[in-house]
């Protein structure tokens, strides 16, 4: 470049937009709306390009007899087939303990239906269809086991068990004036993101490949794409532009079908794309853990918690996956916003022939969250108090030990209380809990129900090493930025939020920032986008580079210009050395002029966390993000069918980078939230089947299922008290939790048919058919 | 050939396989990639387009799941995209405004949103929050919850309708008039398989002598999920649409009959006008999309045992015109069902239109639909009530349900314990416990035996609460809705 672009015109001392704390618009919104923003099955395939696609047992356990494609060979359009003997490296694509075989072979052992046999690669989409179909297995049946109870009862687990304790629950339990027992289900969640699993590979030279692939953890995916093709990491690629949607369903669960193109790929020398229809997809990936919850809990007259004795057993499908983090985040989660003098918390990592089952927003902590929850109602229904009063009295408080969980952290920022006390006014809670009555004491058949629930949220991987980002930014010539980091787009805004950051630490317009798709070979070593840290680090990590960046445009002013550093300033697009004004374009031509270094990679790990799991103690969690919901529903208690008439919702959030998009994930993890404990039922047959596998008979909440009053509020004027990203808090699963409210006031309703003394037996999620059967046990159970 | 516009394109497909959908034909073929794939059997909205057809001098626009839709079922419409909004560079009023609600977030579903919205916006001059429900029924989101969605939906209205759709509406009309006009053969064929599309009876009924083996396609709502999840093509697709006698709403002296290409959403008014209770249950059969494109008799014709209209056409005594070449015949809807998926219909016999009665003076009419989701969901029971009460005494009564055996089929000893007795508690009691006799319903992922039965009892007794004079308090939670 012998001479240099002219600077934009309108650049400098306008007033800057987008920066830190605006509603800037997602950076891919007009793209989105003109269908203009493209996924992996929108690329364009190169032109000899193939489409892949599986072939899954149809047995839940079975030894394979015999595995004959012929057929599948012969059919139109086959190029090629792969099976496990055509691979050379690595088979199991266990993320972190082994148990995931990527295919399983003739003589293996089938261990869930929906397994992958073997994949073909076809010249299209639907003859690789067609053709996978066309496979003939024989098995040797062998018995699944399919529940938890079938589970438990063996012992059958593919974790070993982990226990937290403080006090001796059982013998408080044992003398406490009042005490419960119980069990309790707890449904899993099929992701249902829109999009679908996909991955398209591309040979390149030297054998490595590139990856386009709808992925929250592209690191993750290179090092597996490398292992099974037994190459270097630094011969993959991983690229990742969007995706339409993950909630954790693409954490891991979306390597194996980057593993399978980049296999076929490697085995043609042509490109491969692989996109699953979307009932293998239901029958290939994993789900929220279903859980159960089995506890005893003694308590006083007022419903102040003594003991509880609580073992929570995750559903975990028939390998590790993540269960151990994810049923730890349930046992983390199990106090929920309640301190718990004395307690045993048991996790079990319970095997079944189904599905492995993964991440999905909140990662075990909605489950642990709704077990107390449910134990919350039932002690206020045993000491005749309004739940929310019950609640209050269990709330964690700075007094001695109260502010101390039982992994042994320490909860430094209280803020529930006050937060609950400003939603129960806003919500008008007290005057509605009175209205409600009236209204059921009149109305035959429709029941209504009111429920405040709290959220409190621990923050940060559970495993440690996972709390790094790295983060890269160039300035060009003309003054634009480009932008990259580890995060993933999945919705949640991340890349906005992300170039609002470095918009703040230039001063310039978001517009003048681009964030370009998330690829292995920019930024290395990555996260996965998850356990709602995208922001958390990734926004560090930018931050760091975008400060590196501006000390040399600090320095080089200083030396230049003659002046401490203190008089250079960047500002309204402004850089102003002294007394003289530059547009910052003008004054990156002068920085490169003077050979100043335009480019700089950032960094940041997560300080003070950690967890002595021998010990069952620590500081797991940098902070807790806390918000409280009230949901008010109508039940008809002739069907079950039911219907959310209001919600309102406080969450605190720190200081928000982005309302905007805050307010769009608490809502939208509310609705998910509540889908989950209510429509959203996965069923599988005796035989470990799943039966539930497409939107026609898995259902969603649909937009006439938001409730018709819905008020958000970001809690104000609470900043984050740790050294956060200008003290924001993460916001992609805490609100998920406010779903809860919805389930709880459910069981309000159904308990008015005996005057709130009796508690409804109702597992999640609550569909018309529990309901109605728990109306129909309630008005005949003896008091 | 087929023929018809792609926004303003004339656009003409020969060589093409007949099973080939619209949104695989958008996607593979013509490489428009704005248009999504979320489940590819009519259940997401992901795929939602828009199509246009000529009425009278104006464009009547509905929104359909491309993935859904026989691409030879276009000819002579116009098509458009989410791609085709955008104008000049600048973003629709509906495109805008969802962009400035925050109304995407992953944006998978968003193009899919825009179309059901544009549709929505083209239909109405103001928002009503009803409609924007109605309208967005059938498309789900996974990230926003839907708030920011139906504020859109409402700003929407507050820039002008008038748009480069509106302004070139003359023009397009006059492209589709002459297309339609043209009378070519519209049919397509492709490595043995056919598609027809007939423009008379007496042609469909010829095409149906000539291929017995052929499949008839009418809003293909459930044939389609054939080709897109069951891989099995058909040979032969011979398509209703076109029949212009049988796109006829017919309202006589004694009956309303409705032409077996008539559509729910074409039928909706004229059936809410007789019956007002159908209302509730034709806005939760499916989505918009869907009652777009299907149509009753395809509902009655494939014979599924949870359809909701054959219950509701049982009940209400509606009977079926068959024809066979040029044979015809009637038969009762409730005497059309033989066993699981088996019918009385012959070889090459088709329906051609369907007669539902008018209401006699007191004849009363209640459905109820119990699924899991209220909205677009298939129904664990659908029970359809028909009665007449003469000075207390029930003197004619007709009770038939979907979804509690393997056809549609009337409760005979339930309607036995009500005909001629007082309608009261007692009677309303018996005849409950009579309907156990009546249906041994299956459990699936849906609902168990005992809840589809003891919902389908439950019915009665919202019956007689409903015919309660006065009633006291809603009984239905979709009055709160």
């Amino acid at each position: 470049m012998r001479n240099l672009p002219n600077p934009p015109m309108g650049d400098g001392n306008t007033a800057v937009n987008g920066t830190v704390g605006t509603g800037q618009k997602h950076e891919s919104a007009h793209k989105h709306v003109s269908g203009e923003a493209l996924y992996v099955d929108d690329q364009l395939l190169p032109i000899d390009g193939l489409h892949a696609y599986v072939g899954l047992s149809t047995v839940s356990r079975g030894l394979i007899k015999r595995l004959d494609l012929s057929a599948v060979r012969a059919a139109e359009g086959v190029v090629s087939i792969l099976t496990l003997d055509d691979i050379s490296g690595h088979r199991d694509i266990g993320p972190v303990f082994p148990g995931d075989p990527i295919m399983v072979n003739e003589g293996d052992e089938v261990q869930f239906h929906g397994q992958v046999l073997f994949a073909v690669a076809a010249t299209s989409y639907k003859l690789a269809r067609k053709a996978a179909a066309l496979a003939e297995v024989e098995y040797e049946s062998l018995e699944p086991s399919v529940t938890i109870e079938q589970g438990l009862d063996q012992q059958n687990f593919v974790r070993p068990s982990h226990t937290q304790q403080r006090g001796s629950a059982q013998k408080v339990i044992d003398q406490s004036p009042q005490r419960l027992e119980g069990d309790f289900r707890i449904g899993g969640q099929e992701h249902m993101y829109l999009e679908g699993q996909a991955s398209l590979c591309v040979p390149a030279e030297d054998g490595g490949m590139l990856v386009y692939c709808s992925t929250q953890n592209p690191t993750e995916g290179q090092k597996l794409v490398a292992e099974v093709l037994d190459i270097p990491m630094n011969l993959v690629t991983v690229d990742t532009r969007r995706m339409g949607g993950g909630f954790g369903g693409k954490e891991t669960n979306a390597n194996q079908w980057a593993c399978l193109a980049a296999l076929l790929a490697h085995k043609t020398g042509r490109a491969v794309k692989i996109r699953l229809a979307r009932a293998d997809d239901m029958k290939a990936t994993g789900k929220r853990h279903h859980f159960l919850s089995q506890y005893k809990v003694g308590f006083n007259d007022h419903g102040g918690i003594l003991g509880l004795d609580m073992s929570l057993s995750g559903g975990c499908g028939n390998s590790p996956d993540l269960s151990d983090a994810i049923v730890d985040r349930a046992m983390f989660h199990s106090d929920n916003a309640y301190y718990l003098p004395n307690v045993r918390v048991i996790g079990h990592r319970v095997k079944t022939n189904t599905v492995s089952n993964t991440a999905f927003r909140g990662f075990g902590g909605p489950q642990g969250v709704l077990a107390i929850e449910h134990i919350i109602d039932r002690i206020a229904r045993a000491v005749g108090r309004d739940p929310l009063d019950v609640r209050k009295e269990n709330f964690y408080t700075d007094e001695g030990e109260r502010n101390t969980t039982h992994y042994g952290q320490k909860i430094e920022q209280h803020i529930i209380a006050d937060l609950v006390e400003r939603l129960e006014k806003t919500s008008n809670y007290r005057q509605r809990r009175k209205q409600i009555e009236a209204f059921n004491q009149t109305s035959p058949i429709l029941k209504k129900g009111l429920a405040l629930t709290p959220v409190k949220f621990g923050i940060s991987f559970t495993v440690q090493h996972l709390n790094q980002a790295g983060a890269l930014i160039h300035i060009y010539t003309d003054g634009s930025i480009h932008l990259n980091h580890g995060g993933t787009e999945m919705g949640q805004g991340l890349f906005t939020k992300v170039a609002q950051v470095v918009a703040s630490e230039f001063q310039v317009h978001v517009d003048s920032i681009h964030c370009s798709a998330t690829r292995t070979d920019k930024v290395p070593n990555t996260s996965p986008t998850a356990a709602s840290s995208g922001t958390d680090l990734n926004g560090m990590a930018a931050k760091d580079a975008a400060i590196k960046i501006k000390q040399r445009m600090v320095n080089f002013a200083c030396e230049h210009f003659l002046i401490k550093s203190d008089k250079v300033k960047f500002c309204s697009g402004e850089v102003i050395a002294g007394d003289q004004h530059f547009s910052f374009s003008e004054f990156v031509q002068l920085a490169y002029m003077n050979r100043v270094s335009l480019s700089a990679t950032g960094y940041y790990k997560t300080p003070k966390i950690h967890y002595d799991r021998e010990k069952a103690k620590g500081q797991p969690f940098f902070y807790f993000a806390n918000g409280a919901a009230v949901s008010e529903v109508l039940v008809d208690t002739l069907t079950g069918e039911n219907k959310l008439l209001r919600t309102d919702i406080c969450q605190d959030v720190g200081k928000s980078l982005n309302p905007a998009i805050d307010i769009g994930q608490i809502e939208g993890a509310f609705i998910q939230g509540m889908g989950w404990l209510t429509t959203e039922e996965l069923v599988w047959d005796d035989q470990g089947r799943l039966l539930t596998t497409g939107p026609a008979s898995y259902k969603i909440p649909a937009i006439g299922d938001a409730p018709t009053e819905f008020n958000v509020e970001l809690l104000p004027d609470s900043p984050n008290a740790e050294a956060t990203i200008y003290h924001s808090k993460a916001v992609g699963e805490p609100p998920l939790m406010l779903g809860i409210s919805v389930w709880s006031a459910l069981c309000d309703a159904v308990a008015s048919l005996r005057n709130h003394k009796l508690s409804p037996l109702l597992d999640a999620p609550a569909t018309p058919e529990r309901i109605l059967k728990a109306c129909n046990e309630l008005r005949a159970r003896a008091m | 050939m087929v023929k018809f516009l792609l926004n303003q394109s004339a656009t003409v497909i020969d060589q093409i396989d007949p099973n080939t959908t619209v949104l695989d034909y958008l996607r593979e073929h013509l490489y428009r990639t704005g248009t999504k794939e979320g489940c590819a059997s009519g259940d997401c909205g992901a795929c939602t387009v828009v199509i246009a057809e000529a009425e009278g001098d104006k464009l009547t626009y509905r929104s359909a799941n491309a993935c859904i839709t026989a691409v030879g079922s276009l000819h002579g419409k116009q098509l458009i995209t989410a791609e085709d909004l955008k104008h000049n560079n600048q973003l629709h009023p509906v495109q805008q405004t969802m962009v400035d609600c925050d109304g995407s977030q992953c944006g998978f579903c968003t193009p899919g949103f825009i179309m059901s919205m544009f549709a929505l916006r083209k239909n109405s001059q103001t928002s009503d929050p009803h409609k924007t429900i109605e309208s967005l029924g059938g498309n789900l989101c996974r990230c926003t919850g839907y708030r920011p969605i139906v504020d859109a939906a409402e700003k929407m209205y507050e820039v002008p309708c008038e748009d480069h759709f509106s302004r070139s509406e003359k023009k397009v009309v006059e492209a589709l008039n002459t297309i339609n006009k043209e009378q070519p053969e519209v049919a397509l064929s492709n490595a043995g398989k056919h598609f027809f599309s007939p423009a008379s009876v007496a042609d469909l009924a010829n095409l149906l002598l000539e291929y017995p083996q052929a499949k008839l396609l009418a809003g293909g709502t459930d044939l389609c999920l054939e080709f897109t999840q069951f891989l099995r093509d058909a040979e032969v697709l011979i398509y209703t649409g076109r029949v212009r006698d049988m796109a006829q709403v017919k309202l006589t002296d004694q009956y309303l009959e409705l032409g077996a290409a008539v559509t729910y959403s074409q039928s909706k008014d004229a059936l809410v006008d007789l019956y007002p209770d159908l209302h509730e249950l034709i806005e939760r059969l499916g989505s918009l999309q869907i009652r777009n494109q299907g149509t009753i008799a395809g509902n009655v014709g494939n014979a599924s045992p949870i359809g909701d209209m054959p219950p509701v056409l049982i009940a209400l005594n509606a009977q079926l015109l068959l024809r066979k070449g040029e044979q015809t015949r009637l038969v009762a809807v409730e005497d059309y069902f033989v066993k699981y998926k088996v019918t009385v219909l012959q070889t090459s016999e088709f329906i051609e239109k369907i007669i539902i009665p008018r209401p006699e003076a007191q004849q009363l009419f209640r459905t109820y639909k119990i699924s899991k989701r209220l909205e677009d969901d298939i129904s664990a029971t659908c029970g359809a009530f028909s009665l007449q009460i003469d000075q207390g005494k029930v003197s004619d009564i007709r009770i038939a349900f979907g979804g509690m055996a393997e056809i549609p089929k009337r409760a005979q000893h339930c309607e036995r314990a009500i005909l001629n007795q007082p309608w009261n508690k007692q009677t309303i009691e018996l005849a409950a416990s009579e309907l156990a006799k009546d249906f041994t319903p299956i459990t699936d992922f849906r609902a168990s035996a005992e809840y589809r039965l003891s919902v389908s009892q439950n019915m009665l007794h919202r019956l007689f609460l409903e015919l309660e004079q006065p009633t006291i308090q809603p009984v239905r939670i979709t009055q709160y809705a």
